[in-house]
């Protein structure tokens, strides 16, 4: 079998004085699409963040690794120069800083980070251009400040198109669905399927069965508490939308 | 504390880096501030009687005149007569005839300073002045400049050369007794540069002076004059730096500005004195009085400043709308990081009718830094239809530095329209985490945040001058968080 892109095992971490993820089990090998759900303040951005290097979490336990490397040795930045992405929950404004800019400097940071060469502005500009159209977005995006200013549901596209720009290996779409409106839904998750790949992988949190329907995941996950308390395929999710998570936390389901 | 403001914490320090001194041989006067020293530096320079008497008029007055103690920063009592009034490296004293006869020390600085006299690497459509020290050591494209007629040399040699201007206008805009550092000014001031733009001239290129204060113990009171006659145009931008000490030194300056019918002067300010060490011992009280007058109808000053160095900073370049339709600018970043403190802003004065004003201060404050933004706007009461708009923002970098804001607004005109927003905001752990998320590290990611806030301001300088800026600030904001 090929190296699992992800493999997390029995990680356990959270604030000062306060677990947060008890135990979490989690294998993402090349070309799958995971999906992850459960209630609010389960854990699922938690998981994220420790993911992609966010500061101010304790790891209490366990290990995460990522091809083949000790993923929580590295610093945030590194691990997005590796490949790993997150389109944030909450993405981040950043006044006057040109999206062009800021794109560009992302990505010529992962370029070096692979050895090549730094694009200059025209052919960044061209080469994103090309990557625009996976997502169509519209060409004002690059003229205005990073996310500054940008309605709720344009945030979470920019957040995709940032995920076209820079290839990730691993991407991780925190709740990428909500706040964004039928057509936008649409258009992000055909995006999204068009930027999978068989080396490439994708972890999938959200509260909607809906966004399954576009994105059809290998696995669906639920979390509750901080444990992941089910696995199942796809079918999982419509379950979950009709019963909630309440039969599945007294319902006596084994731990995945 | 987490991470990442521990890697903010850590970013390499990185050296002033016009931090070097300049071996070279000077005439100084000696230290001690009297009569008769001005009365040597007023002969020294072969000035008129009616100068000395102008200088000693100043004196008498700061004499009785006590410290400014409003401004929000402190420092120790400066001993006025520690300081050395006056040093000229001894090759110039008599003032330079031309760059061949400057000392090739003294070009050599300018050389690692980056602003190169000689003909041969002058920067492109820049004319500079250079001030060391107590005086001018070289003005360059001064024949390029005097085909337009336009006049821009040292102030020493305005005296001689037109002496007629210099009286008429010296102390116009900042009377002698106008306070504290301009009366010390006027009566010490050594050198600085003088402009006259003739009537319906643009101005072919940039004029710019580069200041720079090499010796030790020793005081900069540079004076300049700027007069933008009927229907003309000049854009002028100084720079300044001085070597890493571990004592306070001065710099008291007054500039003036005059516009008249249908007149722009644009002046640009990158002030890069030496800001002292991280834990605030030296560096430059870079105490300046800087005013312009709009005097003819339709005419407009715009001063914009990038206020990255100094130990204390106080400052606040005016503008008086005097002609109707006057417009006066002010767009200003600074900085305070480490031990810095600035207490800057603006005063804009509604004389005229149907005057506008537009103030933009973006105050950073890093480290242990402290950032006060005063600004006056006044409009008095003929003053109809004046506008005034006046955005204040104010950026902390770490939870040990301070920001505050003291706007002050006086109308006695109804319709009048004055609008004020102010904002204070943090780099926040979420941009920083933001952007290592998208492949950027800290280091770069707050010298991107703070490029991107400052934006506006460094739109306004000319485009040479806005890539330094922008270089000067990352380089200011090292080892930035505290
Ligand atoms: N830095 C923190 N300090 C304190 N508590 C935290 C912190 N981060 C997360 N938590 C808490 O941990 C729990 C899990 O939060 P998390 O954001 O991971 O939930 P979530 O599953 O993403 O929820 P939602 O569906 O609402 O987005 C919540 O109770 C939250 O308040
Ligand atoms: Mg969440």
């Amino acid at each position: 079998m090929t190296q699992p892109i992800l493999t997390i095992k029995n990680l356990s971490a959270g604030v000062e004085g306060r677990e947060i993820l008890k135990g979490i089990n989690l294998t993402i090998r090349p070309g799958e699409v995971h999906a992850v759900m459960g209630p609010n303040g389960s854990g699922k951005s938690t998981l994220a963040s420790i993911l992609a290097g966010r500061d101010g979490y304790h790891i209490t336990g366990g290990e995460v690794v990522y091809c083949g490397q000790d993923l929580l040795e590295l610093e945030a930045e590194d691990r997005a120069r590796e490949g790993v992405f997150l389109a944030f929950q909450y993405p981040v404004e950043i006044p006057g800083v040109n999206s062009t800019y800021f794109l560009k400097a992302a990505y010529n940071e992962i370029r070096k980070h692979r050895g090549q060469p730094e694009f200059d502005a025209v052919e960044f500009l061209k080469f994103v251009r090309e990557r625009m159209k996976i997502l169509e977005v519209p060409e004002d995006f690059l003229k205005r400040p990073v996310n500054h200013g940008f309605s709720g549901g344009e945030k979470k596209r920019n957040e995709i198109f940032q995920m076209a720009v820079l290839d990730p290996k691993l991407a991780i779409l925190d709740e990428t669905d909500s706040g964004l409106d039928i057509d936008a839904l649409q258009i992000v998750a055909t995006g999204v399927n068009r930027l999978k790949r068989p080396d490439n992988a994708q972890l999938v949190i959200t509260h909607y069965q809906r966004l399954l329907n576009f994105i059809v995941p290998d696995y669906v996950h639920v979390l509750v508490d901080g444990r992941i308390v089910r696995t199942g395929g796809k079918e999982l999710a419509l379950e979950l939308e009709e019963n909630g998570y309440e039969s599945i936390v007294h319902g006596g389901a084994v731990p995945a | 504390m987490s991470k990442s403001t521990d890697t903010i914490d850590e970013l390499v320090k990185q050296e002033y880096k016009y931090g070097f001194y300049t071996d070279i041989e000077t005439e100084s006067a000696p230290p001690g501030l009297n009569e008769d020293v001005i009365r040597l530096i007023s002969h020294k320079k072969k000035e008129p009687e009616w100068l000395l008497e102008w200088r000693l008029k100043a004196y008498r007055h700061w004499l009785t005149m006590p410290t400014p103690e409003w401004p929000m920063v402190n420092y120790p009592e400066i001993d006025y007569q520690d300081i050395t009034y006056y040093v000229a490296p001894g090759s110039t004293s008599d003032g330079p005839k031309s760059i061949d006869d400057v000392d090739p020390k003294l070009l050599e600085t300018y050389d690692k300073l980056g602003i190169p006299l000689h003909e041969r690497d002058r920067l492109l459509g820049v004319a500079v002045d250079a001030v060391f020290d107590s005086v001018s050591v070289g003005t360059t494209f001064k024949k390029e400049l005097g085909e337009k007629g336009v006049i821009f040399c040292s102030f020493s040699e305005a005296v001689q050369e037109h002496p007629e201007l210099v009286r008429k206008y010296l102390g116009s805009v900042v009377p002698q007794t106008d306070n504290f550092y301009a009366a010390l000014n006027s009566a010490v001031f050594t050198d600085g540069s003088f402009c006259y733009i003739p009537k319906g001239v643009r101005c072919p290129m940039e004029l710019s002076t580069y200041f720079r204060i090499n010796a030790a113990k020793s005081g900069q009171f540079e004076r300049t004059l700027i007069i933008a006659d009927e229907g003309s145009h000049v854009s002028y931008l100084e720079g300044c730096t001085a070597p890493m000490r571990d004592e306070n030194q001065l710099h008291a300056a007054v500039v003036e500005l005059i516009a008249m019918d249908n007149a722009e002067i644009k002046y640009s300010t990158v002030q890069n004195w030496y800001p002292g060490d991280e834990n605030g011992v030296g560096g430059i009280y870079n105490f300046v009085t800087k005013r312009g007058i709009c005097r003819g109808v339709n005419s407009k000053i715009s001063w914009t400043q990038v206020e990255t160095g100094s130990a204390i900073t106080w400052k606040y370049p005016g503008v008086i709308l005097q002609g109707d339709n006057s417009v006066g600018e002010f767009y200003s970043v600074a900085l305070t990081n480490n031990c810095q403190q600035a207490d800057t802003g603006t005063k804009m004065i509604h004389i005229g009718k149907n005057t506008r004003s537009t103030i933009i201060s973006k105050g950073i404050s890093a480290g242990r830094g402290q950032n006060s933004y005063r600004g006056l706007v006044k409009v008095l009461k003929n003053a109809t239809n004046a506008r005034n708009y006046s955005q204040c923002d104010s950026l902390l970098i770490g939870d040990k530095c301070g920001a505050h804001t003291f706007p002050y607004i006086e109308v006695k005109n109804t319709s009048t329209q004055v609008e004020h927003e102010a904002s204070t905001s943090k780099v926040g752990e979420d941009q920083i985490f933001y952007c290592a998320q998208r492949a950027i590290a800290a280091e770069d990611a707050v010298k991107m945040i703070v490029n991107g806030y400052c934006k506006e301001v460094f739109k306004q300088l000319p485009m040479e001058f806005a890539v330094e800026a922008q270089n000067l600030l990352s380089v200011s904001l090292e080892g930035s968080v505290g």
